[in-house]
């Protein structure tokens, strides 16, 4: 999979499923981030005020630092990471071995309702990359 | 690997500074972070220990202008240097468009210096990617305590242990003082963004 560039057309398109399943869910903000801490797109309500380039270079710190402790007690992956806090909740979904969605929401979403989202959301997104191979 | 984004115009380029544990990494990147506070708009990011080591990597987000209408966002980064950390630095080594290494000049380092260097060979190996290849930089760090009576490894001897196989341009610096540590990243940049052009065209 090349996805070092993207292309217009894939980047709307990514977007536009972000903004229907997430943002429009009142999801603060959807962040795509490659495993190298690199940002692919952001999508938000446009009140978020975050430091994103930092974020997404601790993010893909985080994630594989997660990602080696699987291996150390014999699991492949662990595919997914919640981070509650008391206003903002973080959530980490890995969309293939080079992609990974953060997304970050406030108390009023539960995070059963956000998880089908987010999965119906990479699966769309799976089928944007696939179709670019 | 560098993120293209061909809506937006922008090109994130990550270049790592490697080397052994108090080698100046750090210093280097706090240094960069104080002397171009205009062109940083955000805080560096250090993740370290209570004894100011390094424990995962430091982070310093850096706006360079523009390249043929494509904004270019510099990200740097460095590794922990203590040995017994290869598993992280191996992690912040992952998509690497560019690479400083920083050598410690002091005498006493020669040998941390040739296994570090060692190690980044066979780290980059891991990826599929390769030392020969990658634009590198050399950093003789440290230079200064030669005036402080502490002795130095000789540049031809620095150049013998690091440099004669690799040929790649070097730089003899202080980071603590800011000698040399823009040319160093300067020159990092320039040859990191060249073979970026060159595998699109």
């Amino acid at each position: 999979m090349n996805y070092g560039i993207v292309n217009q057309e894939q980047l709307e398109h990514i977007e536009e499923i972000l903004f229907q399943k997430l943002i429009k869910l009142g999801v603060d903000c959807a962040i795509i981030i490659d495993m190298a801490g690199n940002i692919i797109t952001v999508k938000d309500t446009g009140k978020s005020k975050y430091d994103i380039y930092s974020f997404a270079a601790l993010a893909a710190g985080n994630f594989a630092t997660v990602d080696a402790m699987a291996k150390l007690v014999g699991e492949t992956e662990f595919s997914l990471l919640f981070h509650k806090g008391q206003d903002c909740n973080i959530h980490f979904s890995k969309i293939d071995d080079e992609l990974l969605l953060i997304t970050m929401f406030g108390r009023d979403i539960s995070l059963g309702f956000l998880r089908l989202n987010v999965v119906e959301a990479i699966d769309q997104i799976q089928k944007v990359w696939a179709k670019e191979e | 690997m560098s993120f293209i984004n061909l809506r937006d115009k922008v090109v994130q380029v990550k270049i790592v500074y490697y080397g052994p544990g108090r080698c100046g990494k750090t210093t280097n990147l706090e240094y960069i972070n104080r002397k171009f506070k205009e062109q940083i708009q955000s805080e560096m990011v250090s993740l370290k220990t209570h004894g100011d080591r390094t424990l995962f990597f430091d982070f310093l987000p850096f706006h360079m202008g523009q390249i043929k209408g494509y904004d270019i966002k510099i990200q740097l980064y460095t590794v922990p240097g203590q040995v017994k950390y290869n598993a992280t630095r191996k992690l912040v080594l992952k998509g690497v468009d560019g690479i400083v290494f920083v050598a410690d000049a002091m005498e006493k380092q020669r040998e941390k210096n040739i296994r570090s260097l060692n190690q980044l060979h066979e780290n980059l190996q891991s990826y599929k990617e390769s030392i020969f290849k990658i634009p590198l930089v050399m950093q003789y760090n440290k230079i200064d305590l030669k005036d402080h009576g502490i002795p130095v490894l000789p540049i031809a001897v620095l150049q013998q242990d690091l440099n004669s196989r690799l040929q790649v341009p070097y730089f003899e610096a202080s980071a603590i003082t800011g000698y040399n540590v823009a040319a160093t990243l300067k020159k990092i940049i320039s040859s990191t963004v060249v073979s970026i052009q060159k595998k699109l065209l």
